[in-house]
């Protein structure tokens, strides 16, 4: 059986982990390589690396951070973070990267995703969308790590994206991110509804049950970042739990 | 001959994740050689052929450099070649992906398209676990790991071989299907061992023993 995978993600920029609160407010949480080969030790499914200033700042992601990652590191990968062209996708899948994650590029130039899909497999291609309800039953897709809003409905934009090819889905909720209120599952629910895709549930978990609602509203994985990187909780804590709510759960 | 200094060539033909497969053949304590040129290939007694992305293309390139035939020679000549996921799906008859392909046609089958259903969504990306086949083939490729390990897949093709005995395990989502296979020095899986963690890197190392033998 299909497990759900639990994946801490690595929010970098400056090449330090950071987390902070709905999208502002960055705290340090450590040296990324170090970072991403203590959760390979202790149970990870998958690692994510989001270059967060790498739109903004308008530079290119951290080829060496993923390659500097993977050579100890033999779980799935994922690179995200102001990647514009099918050469900037080259490069990280050359540097050990599995999968890369698109936002802002997907949304300006559609097109890239299904480029990418059929040069490098849609089974690499994630589509992240940053998300925040602006009214009841209307979600908004941001860019620019959460700055600017693109006036496009996320539901419809899911739809797009599975469309064009892409074989995953990096749902950020920006309402929930940082805050430990729980995933936005009413969101979760439509958009899983919707597409045939995998989902992964970002932002908003601070309580064990928060992962174990978001696998019922139809994630097939969970993304926790500030909770794992402060030692909150650890991954095989969050694993025990899934499994004590007989959701499946890979253990080591 | 010890594993250190064994060296595994590792086919470039532009559709690998490359970097992550000479990741782990490194950490193994073996040498990965990273060969675009066809002719190189007999230098070597292992070979591994990685792939990500979609038949057709990945195929074309092949024959096209031509890594078929000298494939084939180095299988003839008693060799071992690991297929991993696409490299893996190469390694059969014919592929339905995007139209019909034929493959290396080394091990005889198939590959189909999961088909949609409300309950499964494809991709299979994740881990999935694995049940082994009894065969002497299989026991090597697994040696040192029990039955229903779980294994990390990401695809949205799979590999249906026209017999059995070449299965080396089988894999359930929403159908039955070869997760990987292992006859004689023909190995191959649709996960990917080199991101499948400690049981992953133990069926490398598997690998590498068995093409020092």
């Amino acid at each position: 059986m299909l497990k759900v995978r639990v994946i801490p993600c690595l929010d970098v920029t400056n090449g330090r982990v950071v987390k902070g609160t709905n999208f502002l407010n960055l705290k340090d949480a450590g040296d990324p390589v170090e970072v991403a080969k203590f959760y390979n030790d202790n149970g990870a499914d998958e690692i994510i690396f989001l270059d967060i200033t790498a739109t903004s700042d308008n530079r290119n992601t951290t080829v060496t951070l993923i390659e500097e990652t993977a050579k100890n590191v033999f779980i799935p990968l994922t690179a995200g973070g102001g990647i514009r062209t099918i050469e900037d996708i080259r490069k990280l899948l050359n540097a050990g990267a599995d999968k890369i994650s698109l936002n802002s590029i997907a949304v300006k130039n559609p097109e890239i995703i299904k480029q990418a899909s059929e040069k490098f497999g849609k089974q690499c291609i994630v589509a992240a969308i940053d998300a925040k309800k602006i009214s009841q039953d209307k979600w908004n897709v941001f860019v620019s790590g959460g700055r600017i809003d693109t006036g496009l409905n996320a539901l419809q934009w899911a739809k797009q994206v599975e469309e064009l090819g892409a074989g995953e889905i990096l749902l950020t909720s920006m309402d929930k991110d940082g805050t430990k209120n729980g995933y936005d599952t009413e969101l979760l629910n439509k958009i899983s509804n919707l597409v045939q895709i995998p989902i992964i549930a970002s932002g908003g978990a601070g309580k064990l049950e928060h992962f174990a609602k978001a696998c019922l509203a139809g994630a097939s994985a969970v993304l926790a970042a500030s909770l794992f990187h402060y030692k909150e909780f650890s991954i095989k804590e969050v694993k025990n739990y899934l499994i004590s709510q007989k959701i499946p759960v890979r253990c080591q | 001959m010890t594993k250190q200094k064994a060296q595994i060539a590792i086919i470039d033909y532009g559709f690998g994740n490359i970097k992550s497969v000479a990741n782990a053949i490194i950490f193994l304590g073996a040498k990965p050689c990273i060969i675009d040129e066809p002719s190189k290939l007999s230098n070597f007694c292992a070979a591994i052929l990685p792939g990500v992305g979609a038949f057709g293309p990945a195929i074309d390139f092949l024959k096209s450099k031509g890594f078929d035939e000298h494939i084939k020679d180095f299988i003839n000549n008693g060799k071992m070649l690991y297929g991993i996921c696409l490299g893996f799906q190469l390694l059969f008859t014919k592929s339905y992906e995007h139209g019909e392909f034929e493959g290396l046609n080394l091990l005889k089958g198939e590959v189909k398209k999961f088909e949609k259903s409300f309950d499964l969504r494809v991709p299979h990306i994740g881990w999935n676990n694995i049940e082994l086949s009894k065969n002497s083939d299989s026991l090597k490729m697994f040696s040192g790991i029990s039955d229903n390990e779980y294994f990390y897949f990401v695809h949205s093709y799979y590999v249906l071989p026209q017999k059995c005995e070449v299965y080396s395990s089988s894999c359930k989502y929403g159908v039955d299907f070869c997760s990987s296979a292992a006859f004689k020095n023909i190995w191959g899986s649709q996960f990917h061992p080199e991101k499948s963690g400690k049981k992953g890197l133990k069926i490398l190392s598997n690998f590498i023993e068995e093409s020092l033998k």
